[in-house]
């Protein structure tokens, strides 16, 4: 097996794994990173999101190989740091069952990254690909728009 | 340890000592009995507390909650209905999920019944708890009790202003009988329920730390994956595992009853193996495509529409329906035709399963951990007691996980390996493996008079039986499950006639979020506005006048008419419709805003909704269900179906199985009728009136009705 070097939430790592192997189950099984989750395997629901080189990327498409080398960041990292998106969805209670907030919570996290003061049209736009069987979205928007009045873009 | 039968309450009290000197607490209230409970226990007096309380010294109090957590938040709304009546501070109570046993009483979590079963119980399990702890207090102080009361986790002496905590006084309880009395309090001294308290389950969501089951890690963990025959029915004729098995990381494959088992160290590995096994040409796996390899959409349809014309089953008849068609001014007819459809809730399907010999563990996130005892018991022969079940957080639910096919899957394959195996499901298997909303085939007659009046109403339903297909126990000839919303026909009409046939087809049918109130409620509620129009009525005015006067409804609808402004016109270029409908003991109805693109694409703008749900536990998490009700129903309204061609299941991924997004996400306002008439269900009553509140909308717009769903896109001249 080929071996890959990544940096996972500020920390150096080294897998071993197939070169097509997707980084969503390199970070869930090698890493045992399990807040990064598994929904569609095809990126098309966004619930797998993490930040490679401080991109929003879909990790269930993104192989090793392509992330070899990256600085990756997972809801895990956000959550160490206590990144100002957390309070926000505690204070706006987002969450349902809970499943795809973590890819929703990085999806907004890149977003603040680049615009730090996102209305209503720039958040859809960055967010819509974020599926919610829930229908969370409404307070997902209103989350965002805290943590933004909060410094969450920084 | 004492068990305390009371054969005239029914209720039997049980107290035990925890090695750590906590106090634990079972009860058994009985509650009525609902349709989704489990198959009864024969053993009258085995214990089955279903309220379940441990004390502990350090003042813990933790609430075994045996409702599954699927973000509808029972784990937060049960503890807090404990904690009202226990007078305990919210900040002090846990919550533990509960291992499937049949002494909790129904643990299913189907038919929004968690909180309307559990109030009563959890109230009286709080209040007997409080009253037991005030009694020892009485005792170490050695005064009357009257003179003692229950606050903030602490008994008070009133003429002393003495205190003792509840963990200090845990000893002196269990050594007690129990109270006889425990009075119930009074809503207006509520201080936790009808709060809109921190859901105890947030923090670990955002975090990422919450383990659903798709995240269950035990040592010596294999992956598994089943590759189930496309066909509907169809089974494995023949298997050579050789291609799966060059895969890295894949260590059997072999079969199983559903399919073909592909066991790996990893997921990519399994999902290497399903690969390989596919594309290594017809020799890798063989299907014996069974009886149903020519079934399609198309036939499905053309069934139901012939057994519509079969002689129904009557369910409910009032006056003469026939008379009153053949008189009417006008008679108005008209077919509704709905599809089948999926669940797909963000996690797919998955169980953590360790067979050994004689006993099974199983990790499972299951909205009925007591069916999934039973039916992996039964599948791998061994006593119920030998299986235990633990409930992990479920990432969606609506319904898809009442069945544990994916539970006895796991099982089997750990039998066969011998280690512990998690089983997961890939998007697709849970696209193509579901337990579909049924299709469903309606003809509706209705009669006006000279004077526009109502004079009758004729709905027949067809369509597959979810409980004649599942299980023939389940199922009540004299009141079928495909008559749910369409029997209970709300408005004043002198002649009625609702009838039914059952048209069960080879299509796996199960319960979808508001099961046949989904499709009756559409055709009722479309209909309704039909006749409006015929009659030159205002669609709110029609039903309001034909709703009996002690209809809760009729409070609902004129909150939302309220609300919405309903008598004075919409914005230009907004249409709005308008649908009510009860379900699960409670009252919905909804206005929607819509507008249509230059194409006829449909735009929700907004959805109003107003309930009564009778006493109330926690109003945040009452509308969160109802902006969650709104996505999940105008997902199925503007695009859901699910086809089949070939005895296959066509759509297969978020790709041809749409769901709305953010962008398509109305503004939702959700009013709350305050109201302590009697307690009904949130989960599932904001569905129904969506689709036909757009429907009625696009018909404002258009004057084209919508009599066939998904909408998708409205065909404009």
């Amino acid at each position: 097996m080929p071996e890959y070097s990544l940096t996972v939430n500020g920390k150096e790592k080294t897998v071993a794994v197939a070169a097509d192997t997707p980084l969503l189950w390199v970070l869930r099984d090698e890493l045992h990173l399990t807040g990064t989750k598994y929904s569609c395997g095809a990126g098309l629901c966004g619930s797998c999101t993490v930040h490679l080189n401080g991109e929003a990327v879909r990790s269930c498409v993104t192989t090793i190989a392509e992330a070899d080398g990256g600085s990756i960041s997972t809801i895990e990292g956000l959550a160490a740091r206590k990144h100002p998106l957390l309070a926000a969805w505690l204070s706006e209670e987002v969450s349902q069952c809970g499943y795809c907030q973590p890819g929703q919570i990085m999806q907004a996290a890149a977003l603040l990254a680049e615009n730090p003061n996102p209305d209503d049209q720039a958040i859809t736009a960055a967010l819509t690909g974020n599926l919610c069987r829930c229908g969370s979205y409404l307070r997902i928007r209103k989350a965002i728009k805290l943590a933004a009045g909060q410094g969450g873009g920084r | 340890m004492k068990i305390i039968p009371d054969p005239g309450r029914r209720e039997f009290i049980k107290i035990a000592i925890t090695a750590t000197g906590g106090l634990i607490l079972g009860f058994y209230i009985p509650t009525d009995s609902s349709r989704l409970q489990a198959p009864a226990e024969t053993n009258p007096h085995l214990f089955k507390p279903n309220a379940w309380l441990r004390l502990d010294p350090d003042g813990t109090t933790t609430v075994i909650v045996s409702r599954s957590e699927m973000g509808q938040g029972v784990r937060t709304a049960l503890p807090m209905i404990v904690a009202e009546e226990l007078e305990v501070n919210w900040s002090s109570v846990r919550i533990e999920p509960a291992i499937a046993a049949q002494y909790y009483g129904n643990m299913t979590t189907g038919g929004s019944t968690s909180i309307r079963e559990s109030w009563e119980p959890l109230r009286q399990a709080g209040a007997t708890a409080r009253e037991l702890l005030i009694s020892a207090a009485a005792i170490i102080w050695a005064v009357d009790r009257s003179s003692c009361r229950a606050k903030q986790g602490q008994v008070l002496h009133l003429p002393t202003g003495r205190q003792l905590p509840y963990g200090e006084l845990l000893a002196t309880a269990a050594e007690l009988p129990i109270p006889t009395e425990a009075p119930l309090k009074q809503s207006e001294d509520f201080t936790i329920l009808g709060r809109s308290l921190a859901r105890l389950d947030s923090p670990e969501k955002v975090s990422g730390t919450a383990r659903f089951g798709f995240d269950l890690a035990l040592p010596g963990l294999q992956v598994a994956m089943v590759e189930h025959c496309p066909v509907l029915g169809g089974k494995v004729a023949g298997l050579d595992p050789s291609a799966a098995l060059a895969v890295a990381g894949v260590r059997q494959v072999f079969e199983i009853e559903n399919g073909v088992a592909i066991v790996a160290d990893s997921p990519w590995a399994a999902l290497e193996g399903r690969r390989a096994l596919r594309n290594s040409g017809k020799s890798a796996i063989s299907w014996d495509e069974g009886e149903h390899a020519a079934l399609d959409s198309e036939s499905l349809r053309e069934m139901l529409e012939l057994k519509s014309r079969e002689e129904g089953t009557t369910i409910r008849r009032e006056g003469d329906i026939g008379k009153a068609l053949t008189a009417a001014t006008r008679r108005l007819e008209a077919i509704y035709e709905l599809p089948f459809l999926a669940h797909a809730p963000m996690e797919p399907m998955n169980c953590t399963a360790v067979v050994r010999p004689g006993a099974a563990e199983i990790w499972a996130p299951t909205q009925s951990p007591q069916w999934a005892q039973a039916t992996v018991a039964a599948a791998l022969e061994l006593p119920r007691d030998q299986v235990k079940v633990h409930t992990t957080l479920i990432g969606g639910g609506f319904g898809r996980r009442l069945l544990n096919d994916y539970a006895v899957e796991a099982a089997e394959i750990s039998r066969h390996t011998g280690t512990p195996i998690k089983l997961l499901w890939t998007r697709e298997d849970d696209i193509r493996h579901d337990w579909y909303r049924p299709a469903s085939y309606h003809r509706v007659a209705a009669a006006l008079d000279a004077n526009n009046q109502l004079t009758g109403w004729k709905h027949r339903v067809t369509a597959p039986s979810i409980s004649q297909s599942l299980n023939p126990r389940w199922f009540d000839p004299d009141n079928p499950d495909i008559v749910d919303g369409a029997r209970q026909f709300p408005y004043r009409t002198p002649n009625l006639l609702v009838d039914c046939v059952i048209a069960n087809s080879a299509v796996p049918v199960g319960w979808w979020r508001s099961v046949y109130n989904s499709q009756n409620a559409f055709v009722n509620e479309c209909f309704m506005d039909e006749l409006a129009v015929a009659a030159g009525s205002d669609p709110y005015q029609f039903r309001l006048q034909l709703l009996p006067t002690d209809s809760r409804l009729r409070g609902v609808l004129e909150l939302v008419a309220d609300h919405t402004h309903w008598g004075q016109a919409a914005v230009e270029g907004r249409f709005r419709g308008i649908a009510c409908h009860a379900c699960f003991g409670s009252y919905l109805a909804t206005v929607t805003e819509i507008s249509l693109g230059r194409n006829g694409e449909v735009r929700v703008h907004k959805v109003t909704s107003a309930l009564d749900c009778g006493p109330i536990v926690h109003p945040d998490l009452i509308t969160a269900q109802v902006e969650g009700a709104v996505a999940f129903a105008l997902t199925a309204t503007l695009w859901g179906e699910i086809t089949l061609e070939k005895g296959r299941i066509r759509e297969s991924n978020f790709s041809d199985y749409r769901l709305l997004t953010m962008a398509e996400m109305p503004e939702v306002e959700v009013h709350i009728l305050p109201s302590s008439a009697e307690q009904g269900g949130i989960g599932e009553p904001g569905v129904p009136p969506v689709a036909p509140a757009v429907c009625n909308a696009i018909f404002a717009a258009t004057g084209k009705r919508i009599r066939k769903l998904p909408v998708r896109q409205v065909k404009l001249d």
